[in-house]
């Protein structure tokens, strides 16, 4: 027992020594040039094996540097090597900034360590500390500039802060998720576009072009948390006021930035990803990507890429073609033929069913397609019903009656009287690739007459529409799109019955029951 | 207003036509109108045949006169009612003040208003303006009568005391007077007198009391007595009548008794055991009529109207590729089914397994198929490994291992049989050990005491024991004890089933319990089997959202569903419980991850109660399908890694799969819409209505109704009348008053420039005087 109290009392003594050490050293190297030697030791704790010595150290030398920024005490200019200190002839003054401003090299380069570090807060710091740099560096210059040529903006610093963020062996999310309040800030979201741009090139240039999961899923973190304005006129808000012309400052144009934003884009996408990575762009890309490009063709090449991959992401890229199909011309062979295609009993399993009914029915809402085409699909649709759950069914059903209500030629499928009555062989063919050749309008829509004996009632009653003419009105299919199976477990549950119908004949045991099956195949033990 | 003065012009005109004060006026034909009438009917005196027209105008003018001008010409002329109580319209006030206020100007107007110097004068106090001296007097008299039991009945004295009224007291008293005649009495003593009286009476009927108290003691005991023997109750109102009846005889209660004795009563008639099975062949009939109703649900008519052999071939159509012929046999099978008297049973075994091979046919053989395969896995299910030897041992032996599975199953349905007379033994110990009252326990950790450590026979019967001792009948409360003890149940067999290992022995020899509880309390059992749904339901989803996959559901889900098809029928078209049941088989089947062989064989039992669920309805069940189709696509994966033994069962497979598909493909009838019934032409024909004219109401408040409608609708129609004639005769005074205004304007105008003239006149013949 008594150990352990030592040691804690130790340990608090420790915590308020490190503490009380690194606030006199502080204190001291700002009083008094003399003490500048104290440095030292601070930026020691830097590399201490306490986080919490780490983070207060951060925080100090946070303190010290932006107040010897303030102060003017680091040295402009290039920077003579530190052996040649002594060599040169120079005041004590300029001996003691370019001393200083070593001093400040090596906490930044201990900082950028520090962001690699296991511990979140630490982290954090570093990276809050690095950031508070950037804006005193953005003050008070280091570079010797002619102001009035260029700019003043820590690129250098920042880029080298955004290469350290995007690291390739590590999952960085939380703190680029926490480095997304700097982003807020206009100058800083434009370098760092032009940074991450930069750093991508590289990165993947030096790989080679090969996938690089941890690194590309940092990259996407960080660009899907970058936000272009969109007003131009919001772009006031920088981390470093420029004093000269600044409406002709490029991070400050909303132009600018939104090339920058396309260009940093489409390099990540020209190279290849993971599939799960597809999957996340895609999913965000129409929302938070198209709108904020300059010229969303662009995508094209990846889109048109990923429509071809299959699957679940060329669903998902149906989205972002739509919108270069709507809004921006784009004229895409054989579009309806690659949907066709698309149309497989996965569809009813995606995650993404519900946003992809709504995208085929906004496909097929035109009244002008030709009739063969529309048939092939209600007749695809129809097949696949046979083996989709009852959730789907029940967007499926409505869907199909839709679709014949708007192609009125496409009623044969439910109403041919004119046939005789004898059964013949379904002339659809589902494997033919093409709408075109597959039949569908010989055919007839007997998988729904099927599904009218389905277990579930609504779906049953869906089915049973096909029986009658259907009604001009059409359903509304928008509220049953993200109907899960246990909302309509629901609506039964909920459901006030006022009798319950039982079995009449009561069972004796488990497995004996009038229509047994289970007890056929199982036993008991 | 109106209608007043409408019945009184109308009172007036027939006053001026009926009285004879007038008659020059009546004769005259130029004030004479006749109303001529469209039919004349016998035998119905018309009082309007003849009216006057000049003379109720003229009437009518005057009464307009008398009233609306006078009115009118008061217009903008009335008083106005000026509040002057105090702070009425002083929003400054709150209500109390105002009270306040008001109540201290009453009090010093009250106070003003008598001679200041009188101080004997009180003022009254009130309560609801009923003088509250007024009041004390009157409760005092009521107080004197607490006495309850005698529920305000006064006796004669009292009341004659208290009111002094009456004529008979009138006469007690003159007797009074003579008795103070003989000795003259203080008021003293009456009151003594009287209060003696009424306590010697109170106490007689004290007694009285008591006595028809204990006869009808006595005649309870003696019909407790009796009461067994009776066949049926006695009404209740005839016993209290008896216990109301102070004096009892003892004759009467002697004729009461013999009339209370049982009479023979007619017995039904012993069934003989032919008409008890008919009995409940008749039931089980109307029952499962009843339930192929629900089946059809809301497709009732649809069902009824395309009975024809194309529904019938619809029906199997959608997954099978064969066999029209077969389903609709086995479809008329149901039908028979229900006619076919003897043998249900068996023929529902036949109908069980018909359905089973029709219903997914080829399918469904492969699941067979499968299944035992599996079970056979499923037994050595704990070393998978040894399994796969098995497999590889016995190569293409098939066969054997089919018939293997076989004879365990044989095995496993053997003991129950074989074990019937232990059972009955065990029985007859159990008997002799527990014993027979258990309370209903009240949580379920009470029933897992109750329940533990007995043997599955003894635990049906504790369980049984203790549904007959808290039989709703019994007490009141029992119903909520036995509803809860269902939900306890289901989870006792939840508990049962996760056990390790599972005890479903138990489980079955529960059911009969369950089953009888789910009887008596349908909508409990209703509530509990869906909670455990709709929870077990809420958890898979989260895992599936969470997760992207969720676990196959454990053995506590499959026995609870199994229950659920034992306990509801799972054939309705929708059912509150069956419904969710469906479709979290359905989840079950299309979103959990199969990973291992345990995975496979719930798989498999959960496509064997999907089977079962819809083996009555013939539904179909797609989800069923894919399961199995994914389950030979894992077998067909397999064949790689494992070699060529469960290549030659998988061929086996697939041989038998392709022997039971047809060769053709199933054929389809194009559809065609329902055939509506065809609209009749526009006929030209005249409508015949034989009933006459318009029909009257015929019950008496139709009569009434109809009266009345008749009624309002004229003295609307009048009152309009009368409102225009008003408006116009308004309208011609306020003109003959603008008239007379502008006539009497222009005789002053007249009269000014007369008078202007004049002295013009005058003034000019003055001016030619002078010159002159």
């Amino acid at each position: 027992m008594a150990p352990s109290t030592d040691s804690n009392v130790k340990d608090e003594n420790s915590q308020v020594s490190y503490k009380k050490d690194i606030n006199t050293k502080t204190g001291r190297i700002l009083q008094n040039k003399k003490h500048s030697n104290d440095i030292f030791d601070v930026i020691e704790y830097l590399q201490s094996e306490k986080d919490k010595e780490i983070i207060f150290a951060t925080n100090a030398c946070k303190r010290v540097f932006c107040q010897l920024f303030y102060r003017g005490d680091l040295y402009v200019g290039d920077l003579p090597q530190e052996e040649e200190l002594m060599s040169g002839d120079r005041s004590a003054e300029e001996k003691y900034r370019i001393f200083m401003r070593h001093r400040y090299n090596n906490c930044v380069e201990l900082l950028l360590e520090n962001m690699g570090h296991e511990a979140f807060q630490v982290k954090e710091a570093s990276l809050c500390a690095l950031m508070k740099f950037v804006e005193a560096e953005g003050k008070h210059p280091l570079q010797n500039l002619d102001l009035i040529e260029h700019y003043i903006f820590p690129r250098e610093l920042l880029r080298t802060l955004v290469e350290h963020l995007l690291s390739t062996e590590e999952d960085m999310s939380l703190l680029i998720s926490r480095f997304q309040e700097f982003l807020e800030m206009d100058d800083v979201r434009y370098y760092v576009m032009s940074s991450v741009r930069d750093n991508i090139y590289r990165v993947m240039g030096r790989n080679k072009k090969a996938v690089i999961p941890v690194y590309q899923n940092n990259v996407y973190t960080l660009l899907s948390n970058i936000n272009v304005p969109s007003q131009g006129s919001k772009m006031k808000h920088f981390l470093v006021k420029q004093a000269y012309r600044p409406e002709e400052w490029k991070a400050g144009k909303l132009k600018e930035h939104k090339r920058a934003f396309e260009q940093m884009w489409l390099l990540f996408l020209k190279f290849k990803l993971p599939s799960s990575m597809y999957k996340k762009i895609l999913v965000i890309l129409h929302e938070s990507i198209m709108p904020q490009m300059s010229d969303p063709t662009l995508l094209i090449d990846f889109l048109s890429a990923a429509y071809d991959i299959g699957g679940a992401i060329s669903l998902l890229a149906l989205n972002g073609l739509f919108i270069l199909i709507h809004k921006h011309n784009l004229d895409y062979p054989d579009f309806y033929k690659k949907l066709y295609s698309l149309l497989d009993p996965s569809i009813f399993h995606v995650k993404y069913r519900a946003r992809f009914f709504h995208l085929v029915n906004i496909f097929l809402s035109s009244t002008h397609l030709p009739a063969y085409l529309v048939a092939a699909f209600v007749k695809r649709f129809a097949r696949l019903s046979l083996t989709a759950p009852p959730t789907a069914l029940l967007i499926l059903l409505p869907f199909i009656c839709n679709l014949i209500r708007r192609h009125p030629s496409c009623r044969v499928l439910i109403h041919r009287p004119s046939a005789a009555e004898e059964p013949c062989d379904d002339p659809y063919v589902i494997e033919e690739e093409d709408p075109a050749q597959c039949h569908a309008l010989e055919s007839s829509l007997w998988e729904i007459k099927t599904l009218q004996k389905h277990y579930h009632p609504d779906v049953a009653k869906a089915a049973m529409k096909i029986n009658e003419p259907l009604t001009e009105q059409e359903e509304e299919i928008s509220e049953v799109l993200e109907l899960s199976t246990f909302e309509l477990m629901e609506r039964d549950l909920k459901a006030e019955r006022k009798t319950i119908p039982l079995e009449f004949d009561t069972a004796t045991e488990l497995l004996k029951s009038p229509r047994e099956v289970l007890g056929v195949h199982f036993s008991l033990e | 207003m109106m209608r007043k003065q409408q019945t009184f012009s109308r009172g007036l005109s027939d006053k001026v036509r009926k009285s004879k004060a007038a008659p020059e006026i009546q004769k005259n034909p130029f004030e004479v109108k006749i109303n001529r009438k469209k039919f004349d009917v016998l035998g119905r005196k018309s009082k309007h045949d003849v009216g006057l027209p000049g003379v109720s105008r003229s009437r009518a003018i005057q009464k307009r006169k008398d009233t609306l001008l006078k009115e009118f010409r008061l217009k903008d002329k009335n008083n106005t009612f000026i509040d002057r109580r105090f702070g009425e319209y002083d929003s400054k006030l709150t209500p109390e003040e105002k009270i306040l206020q008001r109540f201290t100007l009453e009090r010093q107007r009250t106070q003003d208003r008598k001679d200041m110097y009188n101080l004997n004068e009180e003022e009254e106090l009130t309560h609801y303006g009923q003088s509250l001296a007024e009041m004390e007097k009157m409760t005092d008299v009521i107080d004197s009568d607490s006495d309850s039991e005698e529920k305000g009945l006064l006796s004669a004295e009292l009341t004659a005391t208290h009111f002094g009224g009456g004529g008979g007291l009138l006469r007690k008293k003159s007797a009074g007077d003579e008795e103070e005649e003989h000795k003259p009495r203080s008021r003293q003593e009456l009151i003594e007198e009287l209060i003696f009286k009424s306590k010697q009476e109170k106490r007689e009927r004290q007694t009285q009391k008591e006595e028809a108290q204990e006869l009808t003691e006595k005649l309870d005991q003696e019909w407790k007595s009796i009461q067994n023997l009776l066949a049926h109750k006695t009404p209740k109102a005839e016993r209290t009548d008896e216990t109301d009846k102070p004096k009892l005889d003892q004759y009467d209660m002697m004729v009461r008794e013999l009339g209370f004795e049982m009479k023979a009563q007619p017995s039904e008639k012993l069934k003989s055991a032919e008409e008890l099975a008919r009995e409940e062949r008749q039931r089980l009939q109307t029952l499962e009529a009843d339930r192929l109703k629900r089946m059809m649900g809301d497709a009732e008519e649809d069902a009824v109207q395309t009975n024809t052999h194309v529904s019938a071939d619809d029906m199997n159509d959608g997954f099978i590729l064969d066999g029209d012929d077969r389903k609709t046999l086995a479809y008329k099978d149901g039908k028979w089914n229900i006619e076919g008297e003897e043998e249900e049973k068996e023929d529902e075994d036949g109908d069980e397994e018909g359905g089973e091979e029709e219903d997914e046919d080829d399918e469904d053989d492969a699941e067979g198929e499968d299944d035992e395969e599996e079970e056979g896995e499923d037994d050595e299910e704990d070393d998978a490994d040894e399994d796969h030897c098995d497999l590889q041992s016995d190569e293409g032996s098939e066969d054997e291992d089919g018939q293997g599975a076989e004879e365990e199953q044989l095995c496993a349905e053997e003991p129950p049989a074989v074990s019937e007379e232990q059972k009955k033994a065990a029985q007859e110990a159990a008997r002799a050990e527990l014993p027979y009252t258990f309370p209903a326990p009240e949580s379920y950790s009470d029933l897992k005491q109750l329940l533990q450590g007995h043997g599955s026979e003894q635990q049906r019967l504790i369980l049984d024991r203790t549904l007959k001792c808290n039989h709703p009948s019994l007490s009141a409360g029992n119903k909520a004890k036995l509803q809860k003890l269902f939900g306890f149940l289901l989870e006792y067999v939840g508990d049962l089933a996760t056990q390790n290992p599972p005890d479903l022995r138990t489980v079955s020899a529960l059911i009969p319990q369950i089953c009888g509880l789910c009887q008596m309390f349908p909508e409990a059992a209703c509530k509990a089997v869906q909670t455990l749904l709709s929870d077990s339901g809420h958890s898979m989803e989260e895992t599936l959202e969470v997760k992207g996959r969720a676990p196959m559901p454990d053995l506590d889900m499959l026995v609870l569903l199994k229950i659920t098809a034992l306990l509801f029928p799972s054939s309705d078209f929708r059912h509150p419980v069956t419904t969710p049941a469906f479709l979290f088989l359905s989840q079950a089947l299309t979103r959990c991850a199969v990973v291992s062989l345990e995975d496979v064989c719930k798989g498999l039992v959960l496509c064997c109660l999907a089977l079962e669920y819809v083996s009555l309805s013939q539904r179909i069940f797609p989800e069923l399908l894919n399961f199995l189709l994914g389950l030979l696509h894992l077998t067909v994966s397999d064949k790689h890694n494992m070699g060529t033994a469960v290549c030659v069962c998988v061929c086996d497979l697939h041989r038998e799969i392709l022997d039971a598909i047809p060769e053709k493909p199933s054929q389809h009838a194009p559809l065609v819409f329902k055939k509506k019934k065809p609209i009749p032409l526009k006929l030209f024909t005249p409508k015949i209505v034989l009933d006459y004219g318009k029909k009257r109401g015929n019950t008496k408040e139709e009569k009434e109704r109809e009266r009345l409608k008749h009624k309002y609708k004229r003295e609307f129609k009048g009152a309009l009348r009368e409102i225009r004639k008003d408006t116009r005769f308004l309208a011609r005074e306020k003109l003959s008053d603008v008239m007379s205004r502008d006539a009497e304007r222009k005789r002053k105008v007249k009269e000014l420039y007369g008078s202007l003239a004049t002295q013009e006149g005058e003034w000019k013949a003055l001016k030619r005087k002078n010159r002159k």
